[in-house]
């Protein structure tokens, strides 16, 4: 039993290691360790979902995951959306439905977006307001985000895109 | 927010669990799903010298038919519950009660075991746990046995688990073919939990009399508690209107209302006859 451990994961498809004090929220290991800025901490008490990033797939809130519990697991943050190539669709969609106005909550609501997606290419609005239940935008800017998913998931399809999120995120 | 230090241990068996647990000294908590447990950490509210992680133990995940009960493994996540077929086809007011759990995010994570061995108040199982009348299986240094949800539940955060022992199951009876079921609450409109919840199953014999009738209430107070005064005012009886209005009334009866600055015991003791008025209703009229 030790106050230091040891965690490996996968982040981003990049396979990280460190030794944490086991206390390390799963949030402060990705800002602090890794330096991915991108996911938010907006309440700090899992209700805004500012800080939502994808754990072997599923969206979780990385400010109620210790790091620890995280170690071994495939964890996909806004970070990994984009490629080499350009913007994901999630972004390019957001980019053109304004599904942002101060922009702080985007991370986590495009991560939740994606576990939606992944799921349910399809979703009706109903569906995505049900997906985005757990992000909070302070902006309000919900019309324009459901706007931005459902345009996301258009694009998707026709891109004939069967899973959203990189590879490397899925589980096996 | 920072919880303060502790040292972190994964067991990988139900045995080791418990061994850790008594090498701890008093000292360890387990940690399942950790959604109600890390926001205690952060605030400091709880400060364990040692988290023993049960995240990875196989055997406590799963749902399976025994006879007529529903059995699930504690660490099974209220998604994977939700997303269950067995669960759907023979536990509608648990599917209801768990898609009720604060959002998507959450019910990835959280824990059938973590939410009824943590005991908070405003949670939403204990009730349902009461009014489909659980049985815990509890294992410990001298083996496992099976605990009656009822009487489980001793205060706020406070159960009979003993403290070197571990929930590795909960099972739920099925109700009665035909019956109906229900669960409605009152969500405090920042956290999400119950301020009041009220389930309620019934079923109705051929004369169209209620020959099962449960009901049992979560988040009014300390504790859950079955409405027992509201059953034994419907048992017997074809559920008119009238009657269901005077057996909601007792609703608050049997139970000890809480009060804090949000909702007082007097707003509690009327939320409770409300929700058990509309609950009822839903599934008799």
């Amino acid at each position: 039993m030790a106050h230091q451990a040891e965690v490996s994961m996968k982040v981003n498809g990049a396979e990280s290691k460190s030794v944490i004090e086991p206390r390390m929220l799963l949030v402060h290991y990705l800002r602090e360790e890794l330096n991915l800025t991108g996911t938010h901490i907006g309440c700090d008490t899992s209700q805004c979902g500012a800080c939502t990033v994808l754990l072997d797939g599923d969206p979780v809130k990385s400010c109620t995951v210790l790091a620890v519990q995280a170690n071994g697991k495939s964890i996909t943050t806004v970070e990994g959306l984009a490629s080499k190539e350009g913007l994901h669709p999630i972004q390019m969609s957001f980019w053109e439905k304004h599904g942002l106005q101060c922009g702080f909550c985007t991370p986590g609501v495009m991560i939740a977006a994606i576990g939606l997606l992944n799921e349910n290419p399809d979703p009706s609005e109903e569906e995505i307001r049900l997906a985005l239940e757990g992000v909070i935008c302070r902006c309000t800017g919900y019309q324009f985000i459901v706007d931005a998913v459902k345009h996301a998931a258009q694009t998707l399809r026709e891109a004939g895109e069967t899973k959203v999120a990189m590879a490397d995120s899925m589980k096996a | 927010m920072i919880p303060s230090t502790f040292s972190y241990v994964q067991a990988h068996s139900v045995e080791e669990a418990i061994r850790l647990l008594r090498e701890s000294d008093g000292e360890g908590k387990l940690l399942a799903g950790g959604h109600s447990l890390v926001p205690l950490l952060k605030f400091r509210l709880t400060t364990p010298g040692t988290l023993i992680d049960i995240g990875e133990i196989p055997e406590l995940r799963g749902v399976r038919k025994e006879g007529n009960r529903i059995v699930i493994g504690a660490m099974t996540t209220y998604r994977q519950v939700l997303s269950d077929p067995l669960v759907a086809q023979h536990l509608p007011l648990l599917a209801q009660a768990i898609g009720q759990i604060g959002d998507i995010q959450i019910r990835n994570r959280g824990t059938i075991g973590g939410n009824i061995a943590h005991a908070d108040p405003a949670a939403d199982l204990p009730g349902v746990a009461l009014a489909l009348d659980a049985m815990l299986e509890i294992q410990g240094e001298d083996g496992a046995e099976l605990v009656e949800a009822d009487g489980f539940f001793l205060g706020p955060l406070v159960t009979a688990l003993p403290e070197t022992s571990l929930l590795t199951s909960v099972s739920f009876l099925i109700p009665p073919e035909g019956a109906r079921s229900t669960y409605l609450k009152y969500a405090h409109p920042a956290s999400g939990y119950a301020v009041v919840g009220v389930c309620a199953i019934a079923a109705l014999d051929p004369d169209g009399v209620v020959s099962t009738i449960r009901v049992a209430v979560n988040g009014a107070g300390d504790v859950a508690y079955r409405a027992r005064s509201v059953e034994d005012k419907l048992l017997g009886h074809a559920p008119t209107a009238e009657r269901i209005r005077q057996a909601a009334s007792l609703a608050a009866d049997d139970g000890e209302m809480g009060s804090d600055q949000f909702a007082s015991e007097e707003y509690r003791r009327h939320l409770c006859c409300v929700y058990a008025q509309r609950a009822l209703e839903a599934i008799l009229l």
